[in-house]
């Protein structure tokens, strides 16, 4: 080969080589820049990517080749009893529990919280109650203060479990499901089957959306009532509703962010995690950090530094929480969330003597008898708080006076550097309250007695017994209180498109109108510098104006 | 009445000036708007646009304060009472009648002392106002980490819109007496192409 040829061939493959390299240069550039673009438009998550999340709810074991579980159960404690055969240690795992024992006390306040203790604005009060409100109690049998909180038996390992949504505790049947076929609701004519323990025993399996949603989704006595960022829409979302839970997507659990170790499922409204700076929370990693938050997954620094803004956002959750932009209103999903509730016109009969019950247009009550008035709202606009994660209840017992009272109280303040902004539901209402003993009171609601309310609608009566099983006599005097609660909105996240622009707060009239302790601009100005300001700046265009205008004039007269 | 031609601003200067010119009318748009005073772009893009904007100002400044020093034009921002009075009699009484200028430029004396003072002021006062505010602005988030936990927004705010105010009435004024030269039009010819027409 000559020389020439030599120099051609290297020129070849010098060109061979560099072309490529040029085309994939200046090709990969704008690809990077696009992908913001491109992951607002599509599904923000690959289908493998959904498809690996899916797999990992695969179990190893059939429940239905069990011989344990083969057999007739004439009641639910046979089925624990069977489950606690293998899972030996089950039970007692769900006795240290506040599923089990509704008792919590807060490690910081020392205050004596669980559903057995507190007193919300809704049914108000578990006690002397337990019959119906067992029905969401991880036991079989608790009526009363009977109940033996030691036996094993009586932990209910099905409504958890269950993975035939068959399973259904009634309320009235104190945490037991119906084994034999029950009209339910009382009077409506309809009847449900007796459960099929066997069938559902066979079949137990991870919880679900379904099954943590049997009690979760119905708390206050239906579903959507209390909570207002959960409810059975929740079932089966649609990625609108929350991406995380998206049916036909990441299809998470409830599990997935409440990770549970021993029955102990995290994240907790007692104690919550209001502000976590410690970013991703590794595999592994030593320390008691709560696993559920948002910041456990998504850093502190969540937003992609690809996007415009992204540093802005990025410094904002310093201050404020991921909910408060991301959750752009809670009841988003098919059904309204119950917003107010007045026990003070509870007890109203028609002419015949029998209960009231006004439903409105969309189906919900607007009157029951049994209850009072309520309001309902979808697609509401939370109110905002800061929020350390700090919560005072006002309990039984507790001395308040005035006509308003807030049953439960968000700490936190601008200058508290654990506090976010944080986005709320406060449910409102009104109810008894007993003056001689300057308490929220306790009444008996439900029974088959000469005293609940909703039997008989006669509030001394409902009163004294209820007072009685706290252990306080009735005064005997009565009233309504106004009463505040608040819940905090974590659940219904929002696809990032639909999270709040920047302008939905940082306006005047924003979303955060109530937060007045920080200055945000775009909403705060000195008024005076502002007036001065634009005084100054019309007087020397007025002045120049003018100064033109005269030379103008003289110029034109020569 | 004769006239000369003098090279006045060259072409650093004048492209300096300009590009300073739009950035501080960007500024100011946006500026006013996060501010709360109006609607414009919108807030999201008005904070990237003032963010952006001002950065480009930084860098800017960067060249022109290098650029004064090593050509010594920084001698055109000295001070000087010399004149004032009489500039301020030109402007209240002598433009209206055709009187002569007070005050010659020439290529090593550009600004008339007015101008000096008023440049100055824009330099010592209201730029590292509105300059150190705008950062502390910016760096909002890293304050307890650098020791100045003790600022609050509010006041670095409060000072910021005090300097913008300053320059927006700078600006009007500067605006407007930019046609106050030999003809209407003759300052700004001058800041285009860099001749400017002087009485003879």
């Amino acid at each position: 080969m000559n020389t020439r040829m030599k120099k051609i061939r290297n020129a070849v493959f010098i060109f061979g080589w560099l072309i490529p390299q040029l085309v994939s240069a200046t090709t990969a550039a704008p690809a990077a820049g696009n992908e913001g673009a491109a992951a607002t438009a599509a599904p923000a998550v690959s289908p493998e990517v959904i498809e690996e999340v899916k797999k990992i709810n695969g179990s190893t074991a059939d429940h239905a080749k069990f011989d344990e579980l083969d057999q007739h159960f004439n009641d639910g404690t046979e089925v624990t009893e069977a489950c606690l055969s293998c899972h030996t240690e089950a039970a007692k795992q769900v006795h240290n529990t506040k599923h089990w024992t509704w008792e919590f006390v807060n490690p910081k306040t020392k205050q004596q919280l669980g559903k057995k203790n507190v007193i919300n604005n809704f049914c108000t009060s578990v006690q002397s109650n337990q019959t119906f409100c067992s029905a969401c109690h991880v036991g079989y049998g608790w009526s009363d203060d009977s109940f033996d909180f030691t036996s094993e038996t009586n932990v209910d390992c099905l409504v958890c479990h269950d993975t035939t949504g068959t399973y259904k505790k009634i309320p009235g049947l104190s945490g037991h499901p119906n084994y034999e076929k029950m009209e339910w609701p009382p009077h409506s004519g309809k009847f449900r089957d007796g459960v099929d323990l066997k069938n559902v025993a066979q079949n137990v399996g991870k919880t679900s959306r379904k099954t943590c949603g049997s009690c979760h989704f119905y708390g206050g006595g239906g579903n959507a009532v209390k909570h207002g960022d959960l409810d059975s829409s929740l079932d089966e979302p649609l990625r609108y509703l929350d991406v995380h839970m998206d049916a036909k997507g990441l299809d998470f659990s409830c599990g997935k962010c409440h990770l549970s170790d021993s029955h102990e499922v995290s994240g907790s409204r007692y104690t919550p995690t209001a502000s976590d700076t410690e970013g991703k929370l590794i595999r592994g990693a030593q320390g008691d950090r709560n696993p559920t938050t948002c910041v456990a997954c998504h850093g502190n620094s969540p937003h992609p530094l690809a996007a415009e803004s992204s540093a802005k956002l990025n410094s904002h959750t310093d201050k404020v929480a991921c909910q408060t932009c991301h959750i752009p209103a809670f009841a988003r999903g098919s059904l309204a969330t119950k917003m107010t509730w007045d026990w003070s016109t509870a007890g109203k009969l028609d002419e015949d003597g029998h209960r009231l019950q006004i439903k409105g247009s969309d189906g919900r009550d607007l009157y029951d008898s049994k209850k009072g008035d309520f309001t309902y709202e979808r697609w509401v606009i939370p109110e905002y708080t800061w929020f350390n994660g700090e919560v005072h209840f006002t309990l039984f017992g507790d001395k308040v006076d005035g006509d308003k009272v807030k049953i439960n109280d968000f700490q936190g303040s601008a200058d508290d550097p654990n506090s976010l902004i944080w986005p709320v539901k406060v449910f409102r209402g009104k109810q008894p309250y007993d003056i001689g003993n300057e308490t929220l009171a306790v009444f008996h609601t439900a029974g088959d007695d000469d005293s609940a309310f909703w039997t008989h609608y006669d509030w001394d009566k409902a009163l004294t017994w209820g007072m009685n099983a706290m252990g306080m006599e009735y005064s005997g005097e009565m009233k309504f209180v106004e009463t505040e609660m608040s819940w905090p909105i974590t659940h219904m996240v929002a696809p990032k498109e639909d999270a709040l622009t920047c302008a939905q707060c940082h306006a005047v009239n924003g979303r955060l109108a109530a937060i007045t302790d920080i200055y945000m601009p775009g909403r705060d100005n000195t008024p005076l510098v502002d007036k001065i300001g634009w005084t100054l700046a019309l007087l020397t265009l007025v002045g120049v104006l003018v100064h033109g205008g005269i030379r103008y004039l003289m110029h034109k007269r020569g | 009445m004769a006239t000369e031609r003098i090279y006045i601003f060259k072409r650093f200067e004048r492209f300096w000036h300009w590009s300073q010119a739009l950035l501080i009318i960007t500024l100011m748009l946006t500026g006013f708007e996060v501010h709360g005073s109006y609607t414009l772009f919108g807030f999201e893009d008005a904070v990237a646009i003032h963010t952006t904007a001002a950065w480009t100002l930084v860098g800017l400044w960067v060249f022109a304060i290098f650029w004064t020093f090593t050509t010594g034009e920084w001698k055109q921002y000295i001070p000087t009472m010399e004149k004032v009075d009489a500039m301020m009699k030109y402007y209240l009484t002598g433009i209206f009648t055709h009187a002569p200028h007070p005050f010659r430029q020439t290529t090593l004396r550009k600004h008339n002392p007015l101008q000096r003072l008023a440049y100055l002021f824009v330099l010592v006062i209201i730029n590292p106002l509105i300059w150190f505010t705008g950062w502390a602005y910016l760096f909002y988030n890293d304050w307890e980490k650098w020791g100045f936990g003790w600022l609050s927004l509010e006041w670095v705010a409060y000072f910021h819109v005090i300097a913008a105010f300053m320059m927006l009435i700078f600006f009007i004024a500067h605006v407007y007496l930019a046609t106050a030269g030999h003809t209407a039009t003759s300052h700004i010819k001058a800041m285009i192409n860099g001749w400017e027409e002087v009485e003879d």
